[in-house]
């Protein structure tokens, strides 16, 4: 696992073959490379793009035009493509509908979405500076330590993890999803490798010149330095706590719910399914993602990517 | 004084919180798989291997297992080899790079329950649009639901349209660490764009692409979102797709049964440790090779 985080390429490539290809398909290959080597789009790449899009975009769309009309659209024939009118009813039932619990739904995931984000961004920074930059006997091993919690599926202790919610009394209390997930190793580690690159030594060593303590320089030079970080590690932890869903219909109940169960329980408590209810429901649990996503997507995947090379 | 103690303060939260919350849950599955151990009476006594003898008798867990790697199978290979061609072509110069990038990583943003509910319905064996699209084509309607492989087909659809564009992003960044020179001198060589790929662009991506395996293998292997809510947790009528972890589900919180539900888990997490030490082993063979 150690290695693979941290891949670059260093294989050699097998020398190609003598070329097999017929010169005419040679000689329009080579125009369109150009001379920096960067190969030019042609009108096909934009088809098969565009047409990619599309795919990942309709069934979003799809949900919209559902959610916007009545009951019966999901299985019209020929198929509405077109958002209806009818959203704002359906919202006021959604809210209404009393199995689901559609509100409390989404005030229990916003509320642990941001107070995950908020304590997985300070705990991670907190352990990776301390990994990244201070000197104490055991770093290494401990350094090993939090990479080695990021290939253990720790999901599969579900059950004592449960019981574990028992004995605290937590149970189908939104404290039992926030409190086993405040930190994690990814959080850490990927902290840790933005201090190595982006805090150098001497603005650490000033600092401790000048008199501060070791949680001053964290608080007052570490923190502002490392917000690109930061704000990206939020947004992940946001997303993922926001989606989760295994642990939630493990230990909370149809009254007390998060907003992926809420919507799940409009999914299996129908006798005849309510599918604009259900879309709606989609949408709105979907929302909050996308607005976040417009707002910082750049950063984000940006961070997927540097993710991969780093 | 403060030199010497606060590093070990700094890194005591992560460690103190994953001792209780992560790592005694999975050891503590070892003893409770070890008891008939049941919600409402609690531990009922220590009975040995029992829970792990009726396991291997139990075909129901034999079954779960070929559902979880059917599924792997049929989704994983197709997404990989998808993101690598999508990274591939949005390497390319192009045009509105940032418009495509974000919608390729859309899905990744969306609710799964969300999915798994609009995936549910575009795939429903009445109203279902693909079925209403495949019947302009003559094909008779398909009991999405009702078979194995149909089934499994509707779940990998789910698991690719939410993650393919995630790892062609991160493939597309492995790739434009690739020289460019490279593809220079094989064009002048005469390399088609196929051999290009093949030859130079998937050599080179070979430590992120083990990667990418062994990250979607370990996801994979506890799948459960996506089949629970195209279904319920007994995975359909004849159990045709239920993974190891709606296993343990239903023998835990349906039927009550901790002690023979962590029987599984601990075999689900031995499984994913061996698998993941066999990938490390191949991929270390690989990069010797």
């Amino acid at each position: 696992m150690t290695t693979t985080l941290t891949p670059p390429p260093g294989a050699v490539p097998e020398p190609a073959a003598p070329g097999d290809t017929p010169a005419a398909k040679r000689r329009r290959k080579r125009k369109n490379e150009g001379s920096t080597g960067v190969r030019e789009a042609t009108p096909l790449t934009y088809i098969g793009l565009s047409l990619t899009v599309l795919l990942s975009v309709f069934p979003l769309w799809w949900m919209l035009v559902v959610a916007s009309r009545d009951s019966a659209a999901a299985s019209a024939r020929p198929p509405y493509m077109w958002p209806g009118g009818n959203l704002l009813e359906n919202l006021e039932r959604l809210f209404a509908n009393s199995s689901a619990n559609f509100q409390l739904g989404l005030v229990n995931s916003a509320i642990s979405s941001t107070i995950l984000a908020l304590s997985v961004v300070l705990f991670s920074s907190l352990a990776g500076f301390a990994l990244a930059k201070l000197k104490f006997r055991g770093r290494n091993a401990a350094a090993v330590g939090v990479v080695l919690t990021m290939a253990v599926p720790v999901q599969i202790g579900i059950i004592p993890l449960l019981m574990l919610m028992e004995w605290f009394g937590w149970r189908g209390e939104i404290t039992a999803i926030i409190v086993p997930f405040m930190v994690n190793g990814f959080g850490v580690f990927m902290m840790r490798q933005y201090c190595i690159q982006a805090i150098p030594d001497e603005l650490l060593e000033a600092a401790r010149m000048d008199g501060c303590s070791t949680f001053r320089i964290y608080w007052n030079v570490v923190l502002p330095a490392l917000r690109p970080a930061m704000v990206v590690l939020g947004l992940l932890t946001f997303m993922t706590q926001w989606n989760e869903f295994t642990w939630a219909l493990a230990v909370l109940t149809p009254a007390n719910p998060t907003v992926q169960l809420a919507i799940n329980q409009l999914n299996q408590s129908a006798y005849s399914r309510d599918f604009a209810l259900m879309f709606t429901g989609s949408v709105v649990a979907t929302l909050p993602l996308l607005i976040l996503f417009f707002v910082l997507g750049r950063q984000l995947i940006g961070r997927i990517m540097e993710g991969a090379i780093k | 004084m403060d030199l010497r103690v606060s590093p070990y303060l700094f890194i005591s939260p992560f460690f103190l919180l994953f001792a209780v919350f992560g790592l005694f849950p999975l050891l503590y599955t070892v003893w409770v798989s070890l008891h008939d151990w049941t919600l409402l009476g609690g531990n009922q006594g220590f009975v040995g291997l029992d829970n792990y003898v009726r396991l291997v008798q139990d075909e129901k867990f034999w079954n779960s297992l070929y559902n979880t790697f059917g599924i792997f199978l049929i989704a994983v290979i197709p997404q990989l080899l998808l993101a690598m061609f999508l990274a591939d072509t949005l390497s390319r110069r192009i045009r509105a790079v940032n418009f495509f990038r974000m919608g390729l990583l859309l899905p990744y943003l969306t609710s799964v329950a969300a999915v798994a509910i609009v995936f549910s319905q575009l795939f429903g064996t009445q109203f279902g649009l693909v079925n209403y699209a495949l019947g302009f084509l003559g094909i008779d309607p398909i009991n999405w639901q009702g078979g194995t492989l149909s089934s499994w087909a509707v779940i990998a659809v789910m698991v690719d349209w939410r993650w393919t564009g995630y790892n062609a992003l991160i493939y597309l960044a492995a790739m434009s660490a690739i020289p460019r020179d490279l593809y220079e001198a094989a064009s002048i060589d005469g390399a088609s764009r196929m051999r290009q790929f093949w030859q130079i662009t998937v050599p080179m991506l070979r430590p992120t692409i083990i990667f990418t395996v062994i990250v979607s293998t370990i996801g994979q292997m506890q799948l459960f979102t996506e089949p629970v809510i195209f279904g319920d947790v007994s995975g359909g009528t004849q159990g045709q797709f239920q993974t190891t972890m709606m296993l343990i589900f239903e023998e835990a919180f349906r039927f009550n049964n901790y002690g023979y539900g962590s029987a599984i888990a601990w075999m689900l997490f031995m499984l994913v440790v061996v698998i993941s030490a066999l990938n490390a082993l191949l991929s270390s063979r690989i990069k010797g090779a």
